[in-house]
């Protein structure tokens, strides 16, 4: 069979502080498991956690329409077509986002696969009446790694209106500290080995039916009134499994 | 009518200014060039809304962040700041660029009664058939071209000056075609902000319509001047 010689198997060699990593196999047990039957799963549309409308007026319902129901939607039927029935099937998303990756020579599915990853990130980290400033567990980081909420805001603003075309900007979890990240097109941190918690979307369909080319008016209305500070906290506190964010506190004994 | 709002002179022109301490200098100054039509006049291929945004806010922008990133690259050079001199370089290729990009745009396209669509004619057109087929084939590359790239960029048919041949290329973002060694015949602008509001993220039915306001003449023009001059 093709597939045992073909080169991603050899690629499943344990990968450092990655948090996203597959359980390591003995090649062995990789091969055996691959001529093995596999059910296996296409990818689905995920829906936002509200309604297409919940987020007026700031992100109009019509923007979620396109947004979501064409653009989102034809990175998840695209991507089907491109690993139904070949090597790239049975991957988790964030599995076949590396393996597409390829260590910087991107397979063709990698940009389908990375916008769906980035489209899911983007509706899971707003709300309805969100925004405005930080809440939970990730405050103290916010301050101590950015000085304060506002310095991170004037920050994340900063890299949303220098990402030169379409692309994304993110807050991550970097070397145990908090950062501000700008990637462009599909690809996202994760592919650099960082933890994203929150991300907006900077390609022009994002904004341009509310905002049209006013890129900053719609980064400010997202900070001010549409993140879920819950959901980023949830993130951060999954980080927290993987990643030290401050130095270990030794109990006296 | 829609009104046509500019800046002043043509594009290229200098201006003469007089900075603190009174030092006559000529600056290099920018400007966002005419539209040779109506914002209106190329419908319904392409709305007059989206004209007058492309025009008035995006093309502006590149001009306006185009000049401010030259003066502080002068000062830069001024001070002999090494670091600074390099780091603007990326702003002044994507304004720049820009700038550059959008004013061939605006001379590729033409409304309809004033020849918009009709095919090329003369040397242009032999050339055509020659390296592509037939006229439908070179439409047909540059709409596959423009559909499958990612992200922000142009689709250019462009002119190897050295071989006289004809090149279906793509840039991504701002960058000019220059940059890929070619001179521009045509240019089609793929970044979402050229169809959003008319096609949504249907890029490929803006790709083929866009040829009903194609001015060939342009492209003709610019084609003899190279190969026969």
């Amino acid at each position: 069979m093709a597939l045992l010689q073909h080169s991603l198997l050899l690629q499943h060699r344990p990968l450092h502080t990655n948090i996203f990593r597959t359980k390591t196999k003995t090649r062995g047990a990789m091969l055996r498991s691959r001529m093995a039957p596999l059910t296996v799963a296409l990818f689905g549309l995920k829906e936002p956690p509200y309604k297409l409308d919940a987020l007026e007026p700031f992100m109009s319902r019509r923007t979620l329409e396109f947004h979501w129901g064409k653009h989102h939607r034809g990175y998840v039927d695209n991507l089907n077509k491109q690993i139904e029935g070949n090597e790239l099937e049975g991957f988790t998303l964030e599995e076949l986002i590396k393996v597409t990756y390829n260590n910087g020579n991107p397979m063709p599915a990698f940009n389908n696969a990375a916008q769906v990853w980035n489209h899911d990130l983007f509706w899971e980290c707003m709300e309805p009446e969100g925004g405005g400033d930080c809440t939970g567990m990730i405050q103290e980081f916010i301050e101590r790694d950015f000085g304060s909420y506002n310095n991170f805001v004037e920050e994340f603003k900063q890299a949303a209106t220098t990402q030169f075309g379409s692309g994304w900007v993110w807050l991550v979890v970097k070397d145990s500290k908090l950062a501000v990240e700008k990637s462009t097109n599909a690809l996202n941190p994760l592919i650099w080995g960082h933890i994203p918690l929150l991300t907006i979307d900077v390609w022009e369909h994002g904004y341009y039916i509310d905002y049209q080319n006013r890129r900053a008016d719609y980064v400010s209305a997202f900070m001010d009134n549409l993140v879920s500070w819950d959901a980023v906290n949830a993130r951060f506190g999954r980080a927290q499994a993987f990643a030290n964010l401050r130095e270990p506190i030794i109990p006296e004994l | 009518m829609a009104m046509v709002a500019f800046v002043g002179k043509k594009v290229g022109g200098i201006g003469v200014a007089f900075r603190r301490g009174c030092q006559c200098r000529k600056i290099q100054s920018f400007s966002l060039p005419e539209l040779p039509y109506e914002y209106s006049a190329l419908e319904p291929v392409i709305s007059g809304e989206i004209m007058s945004l492309h025009h008035q806010k995006h093309h502006q922008a590149y001009v306006t962040n185009y000049n401010k990133a030259l003066e502080q690259l002068e000062e830069a050079s001024a001070k002999r700041n090494a670091e600074a001199i390099v780091s603007l370089q990326s702003a002044i290729k994507f304004n720049g660029g820009g700038h550059i990009n959008h004013s061939i745009f605006w001379k590729n396209l033409t409304p309809v009664k004033e020849g918009g669509g009709e095919p090329p004619k003369g040397a242009l057109a032999k050339a055509i058939d020659t390296q592509f087929g037939s006229l439908n084939a070179v439409i047909e590359k540059m709409n596959a071209g423009g559909a499958a790239l990612q992200g922000s960029g142009w689709v250019w048919l462009g002119l190897n000056k050295d071989l006289k041949s004809l090149m279906v290329e793509t840039t991504q973002n701002q960058d000019p075609l220059l940059t890929k060694g070619l001179l521009p015949l045509l240019g089609i602008d793929v970044w979402e902000h050229a169809y959003y509001l008319q096609y949504k993220n249907v890029r490929p039915d803006y790709l083929k319509n866009i040829w009903k306001v194609m001015n060939w003449k342009y492209a003709e023009e610019i084609f003899e001047k190279e190969v026969n001059p």
